[in-house]
């Protein structure tokens, strides 16, 4: 951490970047906030750890629209992010300087409060540097301790690589976190029965409070405005009024990042009801690598998606019929 | 004082439903909100803090209001009934009861809004005592205690048992209807809920939050801390969504609209954002165009505006909610600290 | 029915309207059209005070906050000046005579007609559609006319056609002893042998004695001007009332979005002082 605070100021002093987009630590030991530092001493807060899972990709939307360059820390899958909004023309590579941060995995204090473990004052092994595979965790209710790889958020079992997909420099070591198959889960879903599925979405998403965290934090869903903030479309918005328009909402939001989706998981990080949202993505991308051959969105910046783009191989619609 | 033991409570939760509503903490799917109760409900009552606020219990998400039909060119205006059945919200914790006491100040001000003065009246409310208070606590900075909730009906669970103590007359009320299955307290079981009380107040006092200062929040000096220069750094992760708003236990800003069902219109209201952009939208601009100043409304709201009108009650009861749930890390403790801090370098 | 008695204390929640049956309507200019409402058995609506509100709706299109243009001392009806200017009032322009709406309200605070404005000289000054709010106080204070000093109506808008009104303006105010009536229109105009000028601009030509109270009801910027020039000539804020608007929604200061400091422009207002409207937040 010291060592990207050392190169950030060094960026900052000889102008090369106007601002520092990182994260600041929070007031508890797991909630560090995205955050911009201009001048050498805001760096005092300035945090690196197990908890800075947010995408800091979707902030450069904004920072792109700012005066001069804006060092952004990205994490290896954060950086599929920022490889597909720039193809999406959303964010200006000359406005960004990337510095591809090291990642051990990130944590999910919902994870870790899932286990029991409350009244929590401090945890240690958190690091990025720390090569422990266990937290320990002081709480008000005595020491607790789990592994690291229990506390993890989904996406990283399933992680994409330790291999960042662009940058201007790199710093710190990325450790390979994988030990889970991506598509298992979409497989799980697909063998169940058309009931079990409906019951199985419509549990979920009835726990929905339309607060769209997902959407906001999504990079994919980078509309200057979205469908459903319009008041000329007839859909409840911020209403739950009924289980149709909770799955609309959800399903039109998937169908609309389809081919696009990098599968970042930031959906699921900060749904507060605890949806797997990602599953729905999932079964796209798991779809369309099926249809149209083996693809990542964001793997680069000039390729063209599956679904804008037209090949002879392609699918012919009646695939759907057949497949039921 | 009664108690029950807690492998009964199943049992006490069935004697209740047969005769009201009732909703208490549910698990589904990992998650525990407010639920109605049923047999196969998974009740959680050892998860601190459900994700969303009991709210909904007296101010629904969403809730009609009337059904408007069209006959030719005439027009008829059908009401929703207002509540008329019994019910209990059983769990609710001090922060909570405390929300309402911050709705109450809004909608039961004049003129009252009847279709929530109906839900309160015939509301019943189980407050439970805080067992093990979290680090994301701060109830007490807003007057709360959460060893010793006040509501109809406060209770303790700690060891096997659960102890119950009517407060009201709808706590008496409800004491009687659970009559069978609830047994007299003796002067060691007063003892055990003693010490109880006191190990909470003991456990409060090591949050980390506990001693949170309010000093400079009296609803004063509103236009200087409108136009601190702190908002337009606080402001900046905050990724617009409602998420804070939506699990707290005292933002009540609603929108109204209407659904066309293709047999008549229901007009129906809705929870609604500070924090969305179109919150403040009208035909001719919107006088809150940028995130900075939504953000800053919700809690100039929440710490100024609330309690320059209502006797310096604040619109925050310090439940951590938006302390645990904010994607981007932010909260009502981070800017009261924020401003803190400045005021300490002057 | 049901044999609970316990909401009997409560009267019907104000936020289920009533339905009104439009009686009459009067192409004003050609985008504003005054609607006349009454109850569909006839008669009022309810009885308000002027510089109330009410929400207007029409079910399924959308809702929206209206000043009652009429006075209270119209014993008959409702009426409501409406400009054409978006998705509610586009339909409510389209509507005929015998057709329904629904009314809720009214809502707001009101001119403090009966208080402190009484005994007092009184200055209207209105741009455009803004003299809807100011028109039901002048008819009140015309209907009362002995509770009050002098009157003096400044009214301007874009052009001859865009002033609303101008058959009671004509007919009526100009026709009553001790009101005078200024017209003006921003620019020159074929047919037009009155005042050319922005309000502001003629407000200081003509040059009030301060010995008046001010009402100012207009366009956003033409609030901003006037108040500057009624400074300029000389008359304190607490001379002058005029009237905000934001976006309303429950109309009883409840559902939040018209919150502005500690005040909700739907109860607490639309009218304020203008010292009032000093001490918020800038943010209207």
């Amino acid at each position: 951490m010291q060592e990207l605070i050392n190169r950030a100021k060094e960026l900052l002093a000889d102008g090369t970047v106007a601002r520092v987009l990182g994260w600041k630590a929070g007031d508890l030991p797991y909630n560090p906030e995205p955050a911009y530092f201009e001048k050498e001493e805001d760096f005092e807060n300035f945090v690196y750890n197990g908890f800075c899972g947010a995408n800091l990709s979707k902030y450069m939307i904004e920072a792109s629209k700012l005066e001069g360059k804006t060092l952004v820390c990205l994490k290896p899958c954060d950086t599929y992010s920022f490889n597909q909004l720039i193809k999406e023309h959303r964010v200006d590579r000359e406005k960004a300087y990337i510095i591809g941060v090291g990642c051990k995995g990130k944590l999910d204090i919902e994870k870790i409060k899932g286990m029991g473990i409350k009244g929590i004052e401090s945890i240690s092994g958190a690091e990025i540097t720390d090569g422990a595979d266990t937290l320990t965790i002081q709480t008000l209710y005595g020491e607790k301790t789990c592994s690291y790889a229990d506390a993890m958020l989904e996406r990283c079992h399933v992680c994409k690589g330790k291999e960042h997909k662009i940058y201007d420099e790199l710093i710190g070591e990325s450790k390979e976190t994988k030990d889970a198959e991506r598509f298992d889960s979409v497989a799980a879903i697909e063998a169940m029965s058309p009931e079990e599925k409906f019951a199985f979405f419509q549990k979920e998403l009835s726990k929905c409070i339309r607060c769209n965290a997902c959407r906001n934090v999504c990079p994919a869903c980078s509309c200057r405005k979205c469908v459903f903030d319009s008041n000329k479309f007839d859909s409840s918005q911020k209403a739950n009024v009924d289980s149709f328009e909770e799955k609309m909402f959800h399903i039109i939001r998937a169908f609309h990042v389809a081919g696009r989706c990098t599968d970042c998981g930031e959906c699921s990080r900060v749904c507060p009801q605890g949806i797997p949202l990602h599953l729905f993505n999932r079964k796209f991308i798991k779809d369309i690598n099926e249809f149209y051959g083996e693809y990542q969105a964001g793997e680069d910046t000039d390729s063209r998606g599956p679904l804008t783009d037209f090949t002879f191989d392609d699918v012919e619609p009646g695939i759907v019929a057949e497949r039921g | 004082m009664y108690k029950i033991a807690k492998e009964n409570l199943a049992a006490l939760f069935q004697l209740i439903a047969g005769s009201r509503e009732l909703y208490l903490p549910v698990k589904v799917s990992g998650q525990v909100n407010f639920r109605a109760w049923s047999e196969d409900a998974e009740v959680d009552l050892d998860t601190l803090k459900t994700v969303k606020s009991p709210k909904d219990a007296f101010f629904p998400q969403s809730e009609d209001l009337y059904t408007c039909r069209k006959d030719g060119k005439k027009l008829t205006v059908e009401p929703e009934a207002l509540k008329e059945q019994d019910f209990v919200v059983f769990g609710m914790k001090a922060c909570d009861v405390k929300g309402v006491e911050v709705l109450d100040k809004v909608f039961l001000a004049d003129p009252v809004d009847s279709f929530y003065a109906a839900r309160r009246e015939h509301g019943t409310i189980v407050a439970m005592a805080c067992h093990e208070p979290e680090e994301t606590c701060f109830c007490k900075v807003f007057g709360a205690d959460c060893a010793e909730p006040v509501a109809d009906v406060a209770v303790w669970m700690t060891g096997e048992e659960l102890y119950w103590k009517s407060l009201t007359e709808k706590g008496d009320a409800l004491t009687k209807s659970a009559e069978s299955l609830l047994a007299e307290a003796d002067a060691e079981d007063e003892k055990k809920v003693e010490e109880e009380k006191a190990s909470i107040r003991g456990i409060v006092e090591k949050l980390p939050y506990s001693n949170l200062s309010l000093e400079g929040w009296n609803g004063e000096a509103l236009n200087e801390k409108f136009n601190s220069e702190l908002w337009e750094e606080l402001y900046k992760p905050c990724l617009a969504c409602g998420t804070c708003t939506f699990v707290c236990p005292t933002c009540q800003c609603y929108d109204i609209k209407d659904y066309d069902t293709g047999h008549g219109i229901k007009r129906y209201r809705c929870w609604d954002s500070c924090m969305y952009s179109d919150f403040t939208m009208m035909a001719h601009g919107n006088n809150r165009t940028s995130q900075m100043q939504r953000f800053r409304q919700r809690f100039m709201h929440k710490l100024v505006y609330f309690p320059a009108n209502n006797d310096g009650m604040y619109s925050c009861v310090g439940c951590g909610r938006c302390v645990e749930k904010c994607p981007a890390s932010l909260n009502i403790v981070k800017v009261i600290k924020s401003f803190q801090n400045q005021g300490g370098d002057k | 029915m049901s044999e609970c008695t316990c909401h009997k204390n409560y009267t019907l929640d104000t936020l289920i309207p009533q339905v009104g049956v439009i009686t009459d309507i009067r192409q004003e200019t050609p985008d504003v059209k005054t609607f006349r409402v009454n109850a569909p058995e006839g008669g009022k609506l309810f009885e308000h005070m002027p510089g109330q509100c009410a929400m207007v709706c029409a079910p399924g299109i959308s809702e929206g906050m209206f000043s009652i243009t009429s006075s209270p001392t119209n014993k008959e009806f409702q009426e409501f000046s409406i400009k054409k200017c978006g998705v509610l009032t586009d339909y409510l322009h389209s509507l005929e005579v015998g057709d329904e709406i629904t009314v809720r309200g009214p809502y707001g605070n009101h001119f403090p007609v009966e208080t402190e404005l009484k005994g007092k000289n009184l200055l209207f000054i209105a741009g455009g559609i803004g003299l809807a709010p100011l028109r039901s106080v002048i008819n009140y204070v015309l209907d009362n006319r002995e509770n009050y000093g002098t009157v003096d109506i400044l009214y301007g808008s874009r052009s001859a056609d865009d002033l609303v009104q101008l058959k009671e303006i004509q007919e009526v105010w100009m026709k009553t002893e001790g009101v005078n009536v200024y017209l003006t229109i921003d620019r020159e105009q074929e047919g037009w042998d009155g005042h050319v000028g922005f309000v502001p601009n003629y407000l200081k030509e003509v040059g009030f004695t301060t010995d008046k109270t001010a009402l100012v009801c207009g366009p956003p910027i033409m609030i901003k001007f006037v108040l500057a020039a009624l400074q300029e000539m000389g008359f304190s804020k607490e001379q002058v009332y005029t009237t905000l608007e934001l976006r309303m929604k429950c109309g009883v200061g409840k559902c939040g979005r018209c919150n502005i400091g500690s005040k909700y422009v739907c109860k607490d207002g639309p009218v304020f002082r203008c010292d009032e409207i000093d001490e918020l937040p800038n943010e209207y």
